[in-house]
C-alpha cells in the first residue's frame, strides 16, 4: 500500500468539509471580540451616569454624546474647527519635517558636528513643549505661530533622532563599494544615504505626526487660537458637557486616522528594507 | 576553546587619557557655551523684550528657586509626578500581563484600549478635574489617565509575543505558572515594556506641566505661568529651564534603569552588530 | 533483565489544515529500556520532530500510548529532558550560564547546597565551569549547546531526549559534542533518545538505530548496532563494520524516501 506522495491526505472528515478554514474562523472571531469589546465599553459609558455612579450633569451617556456628535457634524463650524487643526497640525508637521530632515542629515553626515552637538540635543529634547506655551503665549499671542511654536519644538525632535540614526546606518560595505567605484560625495548621498535614511524618516514622520496632533489641540486648549481644543475649552466653560466628549471622541478619532495612515506610508516606504526600526519617545 | 582572542592591549599612557577626557569635556560643553555666549551678546546689544540674557536668568534661577519655593511648589509637582508614573507602571504592568495572557480578553479589549490611547492626553484634563475636583488627587489620576495606555498596550504586546521555542523550553521542564512568569514571560517582554515606559514618562510630564499650569494654584507649572501673567520673564524662563532639568533628570534616570534591566538585551545587540 | 522506561504504542497524530488532514505519524511503535542509547533516523519532513514532541508530552497524539516508567504521558513528565535543536532560542539570554543550568531546578525540592552541586556537576561534565558567570549569548554556538545539555543533565532526568541537536553547528564542533553524547551515556548511564537527520552521526552514537518511513511516518527498521562500547571518532569511523551499518542506513533511507518500503500489516 506504497503511496506516491509526500504526505497523506485523509479522506475528508466532515469537519473538513466546513468553508472556513481554522485561521479564518480565528480571524472571525477576533474582529468580533473586538467589536464586542467596544460595545461593552460604550454600554459601560451608558449604565454609568444612567445608573448614577458617576454625576450625570458632567458624565453624560454614550448616546447623548453620540447623538452630540450627530448634531456636530452637521454644525459648519466644527468642519471649520476640524480643518484650522488639521493645518495647524499640517502647517507645524511640515516645517519641522523639513528642518530636521536637512539638521539631521548634515549633522549626521559630519562625524565632528555629530560629537559637538551631542550634549545639546540630549539637553533640549527632554524639555516638554508645552514648558514653552507662556512663552509662545506672551510672544504671539493667542494667534496660530504661537501654537507652531509647541508643535514644531515637539515634532521635530521625533524626526531628527531618526534621520541621525538613518543617516548612520548606512552599511558600511556598501559606502566602500561605493567609495571604491569613485562616486562622488553627493552622487553617494543621493544613492546610498538617502534610500537607507528614507524608512527611518517615515517612521519618524509616524511619530511626529501623532505629537503634532496632541499639541496641536493641547496649544488650542490652553493657548487659545481657534480649533477643536479650543471648541473643547469653549463648550466646558459654558457647561455643555456633550459637547466636550462628543469632541473628546473625535479627537480620539483624528489620533486613530492620522496614526493608520501614517503606518500605511511608513510600511511601504519599509516593504524592501529588512531591519527594525526603534522607536522613539513623544 | 577560550573566550578570548590572542590580540594583547596596551595600557594607554596616562598623558593620552587626559587628554582624551579633556577632549570628551570639550565637545560635551563647547557648543552649550558658544551658544549661550551669542545668547548673551545678542541680548546686551539688541534687548528682546522677552529674551532676557542668560546671566538674568540664572540669576533669577537662583532667586526663585533655590529657597523656600522648592520645598513648597517643585517638591509636590515632582512627587505628583512620581507617584503618576509609578502608578502608571504598576497598573500598566500588571493590567497588560494579564490581558497578554489571556487570548480573548485581550481581542476584546485592545480595540477599546487602541482607541484611548490615541485620544490626546491633555484633552481629558478638563474631564477628570470635573470629575475628582481640582485637587492633589486630581493632578495623579490625570497623568496615569494618560500615561498608563503605552505601557499597558506594551505590557499587552510584549507578554503575546514570548517565542514559541522558550516556552516550549519552559514547557517540557515543567516550570511552575509563577516561574514562567518571573523568568520566562517578564523578561522576555521587558524591552518592549520599557519602551512603553519611555512614552508614558513624556506624557506624564506633559500633563504634570499642564494640570498645573491651568487647573492648580500650586506647583511649578503654576508659578511659570504666573510668572508669564505678571510679566516676568527672567523668573518665567527660569522656571522653563527648571522644567527642562527635570526632563534631562528623568530621561537620565530612566536611562541609567534600562540599561541595568536590558543589558542583556543590548549585549546580544552589540554580539550581532558584530 | 533492563526493564523497559519508554514504551510507544501505536502512535498516531493528524493535523489539521485548511487544505485537508495531515496525517505526520502513521503508525510508530518501539521500546526503549533504562540506559540505552536510541537514534532516530529518517527522511526529511518524515515527522521526527513531531514524534519527539508527542514522546515529550509537548503535543497531544491522534491515538496510540507513550509510556514513561510504566505512567503514562499526557503532560510533559517530570523525569524527562529535552535538549533543542535551536539552542539560540531555548537558553534564556537574560539568565547567565548558572542562571539557565539552575531554572529547571527552582521547583525540585532541594536545599541551595544540593542545588548549586548539581548545576556544578553538570557544567563540569560539558567542560564549562569556567562560563558560570557569561551570558549565553557571549558564547559560540558549540559553547551554547554545552549550555543546553548541561542544563537537562543538572535536572537528572531518567531519559534525556535531544531533538537534532547538532544540526546548527560546526562540524568540528559536533565531533566534540557527539562525544559528550557518549561520555555522559558512558559515566551516568543516562537514557538518551536522539533524533538526528545525519546517518553517520547516528550510527556513530547509537546501540540502536530506528529507521522511519516517510510520511504516513512508521518504523521501518530497527536497527542493533553492534560496534564496540568504547567508540572513538577516528578509529570507530573507520571500522568496515561501521560503513556497512552506515551504508544499510543509508539505502534505508533512501528506500523510505522512495516509499519503496512496504509498512507490515498490523497484528
Amino acid at each position: 500500500m506504497a503511496t506516491a506522495d509526500a504526505s497523506t491526505i485523509v479522506a475528508a472528515s466532515p469537519r473538513s468539509r466546513s468553508p472556513r478554514s481554522p485561521r479564518q474562523l480565528r480571524t472571525l472571531r477576533k474582529i468580533a471580540l473586538g467589536l464586542a469589546g467596544i460595545l461593552g465599553f460604550l454600554l459601560t459609558w451608558q449604565l454609568l451616569p444612567t445608573l448614577g455612579i458617576v454625576d450625570p450633569r458632567y458624565f453624560p451617556t454614550a448616546t447623548a454624546t453620540l447623538a452630540q456628535l450627530g448634531q456636530e457634524m452637521r454644525d459648519l463650524e466644527f468642519w471649520r474647527n476640524v480643518g484650522r487643526t488639521m493645518t495647524a497640525w499640517g502647517i507645524g508637521l511640515v516645517i519641522a519635517t523639513v528642518l530636521a530632515t536637512v539638521l539631521g542629515t548634515v549633522i549626521g553626515l559630519v562625524p565632528f558636528l555629530r560629537r559637538a552637538t551631542h550634549t545639546t540635543v540630549e539637553f533640549l529634547r527632554p524639555i516638554p513643549s508645552v514648558a514653552l506655551i507662556p512663552l509662545a503665549v506672551l510672544m504671539y499671542g493667542y494667534q496660530l505661530q504661537a501654537a507652531l511654536i509647541i508643535i514644531v519644538f515637539a515634532s521635530f525632535w521625533q524626526v531628527f533622532i531618526q534621520v541621525l540614526y538613518g543617516v548612520a546606518d548606512v552599511d558600511a560595505v556598501a559606502r566602500d563599494t561605493a567609495r571604491s567605484f569613485g562616486l562622488s560625495r553627493g552622487s553617494r548621498i543621493v544613492n546610498l544615504v538617502f534610500p537607507t535614511a528614507l524608512p527611518y524618516l517615515m517612521t519618524g514622520l509616524r511619530l511626529a505626526a501623532a505629537v503634532a496632533l496632541i499639541l496641536a489641540v493641547t496649544a488650542e486648549m490652553f493657548i487659545g487660537n481657534p480649533g477643536l481644543g479650543r471648541a473643547i475649552m469653549l463648550a466646558q466653560n459654558a457647561g455643555q458637557w456633550t459637547t466636550v466628549y462628543a469632541l473628546v471622541v473625535v479627537t480620539g478619532l483624528l489620533g486613530l486616522i492620522v496614526n493608520l495612515v501614517f503606518r500605511v506610508i511608513e510600511r511601504r516606504s519599509l516593504a524592501w528594507h529588512q531591519s527594525v526600526r526603534g522607536e522613539e519617545v513623544l | 576553546m577560550t573566550l578570548y582572542t590572542s590580540t594583547v592591549v596596551t595600557p594607554r599612557r596616562r598623558s593620552r587619557v587626559w587628554a582624551k577626557i579633556g577632549e570628551s569635556t570639550l565637545y560635551a560643553i563647547g557648543l552649550p557655551i558658544i551658544l549661550l555666549v551669542i545668547w548673551g551678546v545678542w541680548a546686551t546689544i539688541a534687548p528682546a523684550k522677552f529674551f532676557p540674557s542668560p546671566v538674568e536668568i540664572i540669576q533669577a534661577f537662583v532667586d526663585t528657586w533655590v529657597g523656600p519655593a522648592f520645598v513648597t511648589d517643585v517638591l509636590p509637582s515632582l512627587g505628583r509626578l512620581a507617584l503618576g508614573i509609578i502608578l502608571s507602571i504598576l497598573i500598566g504592568i500588571a493590567a497588560g500581563t494579564l490581558i497578554g495572557l489571556v487570548r480573548w480578553l485581550r481581542e476584546l479589549l485592545e480595540p477599546t484600549f487602541e482607541f484611548f490611547r490615541a485620544v490626546p492626553p491633555p484633552v481629558l484634563i478638563p474631564i477628570v478635574a470635573v470629575l475628582v475636583g481640582a485637587n492633589d488627587a486630581m493632578k495623579v489620576v490625570v497623568i496615569v489617565a494618560g500615561a498608563v495606555w503605552p505601557i499597558l498596550l506594551n505590557t499587552i504586546e510584549g507578554v503575546r509575543a514570548t517565542d514559541a521555542v522558550m516556552t516550549e523550553t519552559a514547557r517540557s521542564f515543567a516550570l511552575r505558572p509563577a516561574e514562567r512568569l518571573r523568568y520566562l514571560t517578564l523578561p522576555a517582554a521587558s524591552p518592549r515594556i520599557m519602551a512603553g515606559v519611555r512614552q508614558s514618562l513624556s506624557i506624564a510630564l506633559i500633563l504634570m506641566v499642564i494640570s498645573e499650569m491651568f487647573y492648580s494654584s500650586s506647583g511649578l507649572g503654576f508659578k511659570i505661568v504666573y510668572f508669564q501673567r505678571n510679566y516676568l520673564i527672567a523668573e518665567m524662563w527660569s522656571g522653563i529651564l527648571l522644567l527642562g532639568l527635570i526632563g534631562v533628570l528623568l530621561a537620565a534616570v530612566f536611562g541609567l534603569v534600562e540599561r541595568r534591566v536590558l543589558r542583556w538585551y543590548h549585549g546580544i545587540k552589540e554580539v550581532e552588530r558584530a | 533483565m533492563p526493564e523497559t522506561l519508554l514504551n510507544v504504542e501505536r502512535l498516531r497524530k493528524v493535523y489539521e489544515s485548511s487544505t485537508g488532514n495531515v496525517e505526520a505519524i502513521g503508525d510508530i511503535g518501539f521500546r526503549m529500556d533504562a540506559g540505552e542509547l536510541v537514534c532516530i533516523v529518517g527522511p526529511s519532513g518524515c515527522g521526527k520532530t513531531t514524534l519527539l514532541k508527542c514522546i515529550a508530552g509537548l503535543l497531544k497524539p491522534t491515538s496510540g500510548v507513550v509510556e514513561l516508567g510504566g505512567r503514562r504521558v499526557t503532560a510533559p513528565p517530570p523525569n524527562m529532558a529535552l535538549v533543542f535543536q535551536e539552542y539560540g532560542r531555548s537558553l534564556y539570554p537574560w539568565l547567565t550560564v548558572r542562571g539557565n543550568v539552575e531554572l529547571p531546578l527552582k521547583h525540585k525540592k532541594l536545599t541551595r547546597a544540593e542545588r548549586d552541586r548539581l548545576v556544578d556537576d553538570a557544567l563540569a561534565a560539558v567542560g564549562l565551569d569556567h562560563a558560570k558567570g557569561s551570558y549565553p549569548w557571549q558564547l559560540s554556538g558549540g559553547m551554547q549547546q554545552r549550555v543546553a545539555i548541561a542544563r537537562a543533565v543538572a535536572y537528572q532526568p531518567e531519559v534525556l531526549i535531544m531533538d537534532e541537536p547538532f544540526a546548527a553547528v560546526d562540524a568540528q564542533t559536533r565531533a566534540d559534542l557527539e562525544d559528550l553524547v557518549r561520555a555522559l551515556h558512558r559515566d551516568r548511564g543516562m537514557s538518551i533518545l536522539f533524533v538526528t537527520h545525519d546517518i553517520d552521526e547516528s550510527v556513530y552514537l547509537g546501540e540502536r538505530v530506528i529507521v522511519l518511513s516517510k510520511s504516513p511516518t512508521w518504523v521501518q527498521e530497527d536497527l542493533a548496532i553492534d560496534l564496540a562500547p568504547e567508540r572513538d571518532q577516528i578509529t570507530t569511523r573507520a571500522l568496515p563494520r561501521f560503513t556497512e551499518l552506515r551504508t544499510h542506513v543509508y539505502e534505508q533511507i533512501q528506500r523510505a524516501k522512495r516509499g519503496e518500503a512496504v509498512r507490515p500489516e498490523a497484528a
